[in-house]
This record gives structure tokens, C-alpha cells and sequence, in this order.
């Protein structure tokens, strides 16, 4: 009899340009980011919220995490415009990597590129959305609010 | 009895493409500060071997180094902090000594970044953040710290001049250091003409001119009790003060972005266990692997005020004249980074300032010295006082 292969859920290996982790607890993450919501997770003992999501709360050490969805406008806190890029990535130069506050939490990431450099300020309102990629991937980019 | 001292400091020169292994880089570095404290291998009860291991081809280096540099059947071992990896040494080696679990330890730092090809490199490069969150998105080291120049420059105004005005100062001295991988001089108008390559844009903010180059390199620091250091040294330096800290990786981890908090805890506790204030320092040596980074140590270090960093760099304060010299060995951005080695150079130049050895280099009369060493983009921190 043929030994049964077992299953890995690697759905995690889908997220961003190149992904270099396969597995996590967390791996859910992907399968909203294709229902177009990005979404962090919230103790609900601590009431702590998680972005980027985990699954385990190091104040409580307990695992009782309820999803959450990244919604409504960050400020964009700093940013940079890249003209070199790590191995995987040079095709998409340049592009600008950033952070939004959005009070609670903070959401690393990329700058949608249908903005213009004159358009990019400090301090301005931001939204997170989803984007797909060519096979079968997903990323989520900062546009304007 | 309490006290630990610095009795012998080394470097090999900072170069690119080390012809060599690494066993007879980390040679280099180990002979000169065995040489300097004026005793043998024999001597030497532990060593600690500190690099990066990504750049490593040989698993385990600190077996293959204890062997080379006649260390064995000593204990030895591998310690990681990143770019600080040389000054966590020094505190493991300082707590080992402290404990009285030996006497006399060499902190051995090396990272020989052409030991993997270029592709290698920049496949590394690409792993240098939070692989699972940030790295997906195309993230490099550079892009980090020109976050932290943006941020800072939309706070207090500082300006992609000021940046430049610190690689010029860390090139005035990188001239007169025979071990440093860059000794040209840079100006100012380097940054605005097109034509220089000092010019040219890495990840905005930052130009060519704002980052340091990478370099092959080893170092080496042996510290012993008071008793031993006495007697085996008749200059030696003490440790006064350790600090050491950490900080979330992830930027959505952090809370502050126009300097790091490593850098301002590790200082506080640096300073408090010393005895000392800021004002205090003679000499320093900070961690400028971009030059934005040598403007936030100032006001981490409590050099400068927050935002007012800039006026350092502009009234040349920070020159060898200066009230607080900084960097007088021309810094990470004119000696090269080789990450692991770079904590024991700093040291080692605070070291010959404070015994008044450094040469044309030398601040006048030092008494008191600090070094600060940031590993990562402020994921560890670690900032050490010296004193004759
Ligand atoms: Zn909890």
C-alpha cells in the first residue's frame, strides 16, 4: 500500500513578490487577502490587536485570537523609494516601501505605484488594499484615502 | 577587584576581496591584539568568535579559528548580534571575567563578505528584514535607514546636505587611516553633481555617498580581571560602562522613527553604570554604516538634542577639534563594514585614543571614551564606555 502523503498547508507561500516562509499558524491571512480583505488578529483576553497577525499572544501566552480587519486610512508614518532591489525584486524597480499608523497598529508595505512621487507626503491619509499578482499571487499596496 | 580591563586590541586592514581564508583573516586581527597586550595564545582562557553567519561558508568558524590561532583546548564559541556582534562579545566576555569564570578573554570579530558571490549576496540581502512580513515586499537594509532619514528630515528639517557633511568628515580621516577600505576624499559638491558616483540614488533619501561599503575584516579585543590586566599590561583600559538593548524587528513594531531606541537605552544604561554623562565623553566611535545614522547617535547618545544633531555635523563639533570627536578612524562609511568585525575596530580605536596611540588620529588628551554599535536597523544596540 502506498504510503498516504501528508498535507502541508503552505498557503502562506502565495504572499508578497517572492515569499520565503511556507508555513505558519497564521495562515489564513492568505486566504482573506483573496477575498480581498487584509487582516490582522486581537487577543480577545488582552484585547491587544496584532498587525502583522500572530497567533499567539505573548502577554496572555494564550492563542484565543479573533481576526480583524485593516480598514479606514493610516497616516503613511516614512517611506523610500528603492533603486536597487534583492534577487526577485528587479523587475519591479523602482518602488517605494512604507509604513501607515493606524493608531492601534502599524502596517508595513508598498506604495501602490499608480502614485506619483509629487503626490507622496508624510503624514497623509492612506488606505491598505489587496492586490493580485501573476501566479496566483497576492500583495497588498497603500493608495491614496 | 572588581574592575575589567582591555589589555591588547587588533584589526586586519579593511579590504575588499580579502585574498585569504578566513581562518588566516581572523589570524590577522587575533596576532596584532595578542602582539599589542604583549602575550601568547597560552594566555587566553575562552574565546568568542563573532560575525554574521549568512556570509559564512565554514558551519561552526570558532572550532576551526581556535585551532588556527592556537586556542584550543580552551573553550570557545559563536556569538550573533549582526553589525554589533563584536560588542555583544565584549559584554559576554566582560560577564565571563566578572564571574570569575575566567581570567583573560578574546572577543575575535571577522566577516569575510566576499566569501559568497555577488548573486549570493544580494539573495541574502533580500533576508535581511522579517522574512515572513516585510521581505516579501522587496526590502534591503538600505531602505530602512532611508525610512529613518525621511522621517527625520520631515521632523527637524534636516537635509540631504547634512548627510553629505558626515561622509566628508568620516573621508577627512578615512585619508589618514592606513586600514581603511576607502581613503579618496569626498566634498560636498560630489552630492550634487551628476556625474559622481557619490551621487548617485540607493533608496531615497539616500545617495551613494550616505552608505558605507562592504568589506572583508577581522578584529579582536582581550579583556581580562584587574588583577591579570595589571600585571600583564601596564596600559591598560577599563570598561566603565555596558549597555545593551533590542527592538522589534518589523518596523510596525516600533514607535519612534527619527532615531532608535536601542541606541537611547543602551546609552542610558551605559552612562548610568559608568557614572558619566554625555558631557563626560572625550572621544567616541558610532555606528555610521549611512551617515543618517551618525546624526541620530548624536541625539540617541545625548550629544545633541533630538533634531539638533544636524548642528554637530554643521559646526564640526564632531571633527577632531571638536567638542566631542566622533569617529576620528573616518567610521564605518571610510574603514568599510565587515559586519562582524566592526564592533572590535571601534573599540580598538577608542582603545589607542584613550592610551594616546592613535596617531595622526589622536584627540587631544582623552580621558573617557564611548563606542556605539547598532546591529541590524536598530534591532540590537549595544553602547560601552571606556576609560584609562
Ligand atoms: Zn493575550
Amino acid at each position: 500500500m502506498a504510503k498516504k502523503k501528508r498535507e502541508i498547508d503552505d498557503r502562506f507561500k502565495r504572499f508578497g513578490i517572492v515569499s520565503f516562509t511556507a508555513t505558519t499558524k497564521v495562515n489564513d491571512f492568505v486566504s482573506y487577502l483573496e477575498q480581498g480583505k487584509v487582516m490582522g488578529t486581537r487577543c480577545k483576553k488582552c484585547d491587544i490587536m496584532f498587525f502583522p497577525p500572530r497567533a499567539d499572544c505573548y502577554q496572555c501566552l494564550g492563542g484565543d485570537m479573533e481576526w480583524f480587519e485593516v480598514s479606514g486610512t493610516g497616516k503613511l508614518v516614512t517611506y523610500s523609494k528603492l533603486q536597487y532591489a534583492p534577487v526577485g525584486f528587479e523587475q519591479d524597480l523602482p518602488y517605494c516601501i512604507a509604513l501607515l499608523d493606524y493608531g492601534d497598529y502599524k502596517v508595513f508595505g508598498r506604495i501602490d505605484k499608480e502614485i506619483g512621487d509629487d503626490e507622496i507626503k508624510v503624514g497623509m491619509d492612506m488606505k491598505t488594499e489587496v492586490r493580485q499578482l501573476p501566479e496566483d499571487r497576492l500583495i497588498y499596496v497603500f493608495t491614496k484615502a | 577587584m572588581g574592575k575589567i580591563g582591555i589589555i591588547g586590541v587588533g584589526q586586519s586592514a579593511f579590504v575588499r576581496g580579502y585574498p585569504g581564508s578566513i581562518r588566516e583573516l581572523a589570524f590577522e586581527g587575533f596576532k596584532e591584539a595578542v602582539k599589542d597586550a604583549q602575550i601568547s595564545a597560552n594566555d587566553i582562557d575562552a574565546s568568542i568568535v563573532c560575525s554574521a553567519p549568512e556570509y559564512d561558508k565554514q558551519r561552526s568558524p570558532s572550532g576551526i579559528f581556535a585551532e588556527y590561532l592556537g586556542l584550543i583546548p580552551q573553550p570557545t564559541f559563536y556569538l550573533e548580534s549582526l553589525c554589533s556582534s563584536s560588542s555583544m562579545g565584549l559584554r559576554m566576555a566582560y560577564s565571563l571575567v566578572k564571574a570569575g569564570l575566567h581570567d583573560v578573554v578574546a572577543v575575535i570579530g571577522f566577516q569575510k563578505m566576499s566569501e559568497i558571490s555577488s548573486a549570493e549576496s544580494q539573495e541574502r540581502m533580500g533576508r535581511g528584514a522579517d522574512i515572513q512580513w516585510e521581505s516579501p515586499f522587496g526590502t534591503m537594509m538600505p531602505a530602512y535607514y532611508a525610512m529613518y532619514a525621511r522621517a527625520h528630515m520631515e521632523k527637524y528639517g534636516t537635509t540631504p546636505e547634512d548627510l553629505a557633511l558626515v561622509r566628508v568628515k568620516a573621508a577627512t580621516y578615512g585619508q589618514i587611516n592606513e586600514k581603511a577600505v576607502y581613503r579618496k576624499p569626498v566634498t560636498l559638491e560630489m552630492f550634487t553633481d551628476p556625474e559622481s558616483p557619490m551621487a548617485g540614488p540607493v533608496s531615497s533619501p539616500l545617495r551613494v555617498g550616505d552608505c558605507c561599503a562592504n568589506a572583508d575584516g577581522s578584529s579582536c579585543v582581550i579583556v581580562a580581571n584587574e588583577e591579570k590586566a595589571k600585571a600583564m599590561s601596564d596600559k591598560p583600559v577599563w570598561i566603565l560602562g555596558l549597555g545593551a538593548a533590542s527592538n522589534s524587528v518589523n518596523l510596525a513594531g516600533r514607535d519612534l522613527f527619527t532615531g532608535l531606541r536601542v541606541a537611547e537605552l543602551a546609552a542610558q544604561q551605559a552612562y548610568k553604570m559608568a557614572g558619566i554623562g554625555p558631557k563626560d565623553v572625550d572621544v567616541a566611535e558610532v555606528h555610521d554604516c549611512f551617515t543618517i545614522a551618525e546624526i541620530m547617535a548624536y541625539e540617541n547618545l545625548g550629544f545633541a538634542a533630538p533634531g539638533e544633531g544636524k548642528e554637530l555635523i554643521k559646526s564640526k563639533e564632531t571633527y577632531k577639534e571638536g567638542s566631542i570627536p566622533v569617529n576620528i578612524d573616518g567610521g564605518l562609511l571610510s574603514k568599510g563594514h565587515p559586519i562582524g568585525a566592526t564592533g572590535g575596530s571601534q573599540i580598538r580605536t577608542v582603545v589607542l585614543q584613550l592610551r594616546g596611540e592613535a596617531g595622526e588620529m589622536q584627540v587631544k588628551d582623552p580621558e573617557i571614551g564611548l563606542v556605539h554599535n547598532i546591529g541590524g536597523v536598530g534591532i540590537y544596540g549595544n553602547v560601552t564606555i571606556l576609560g584609562r
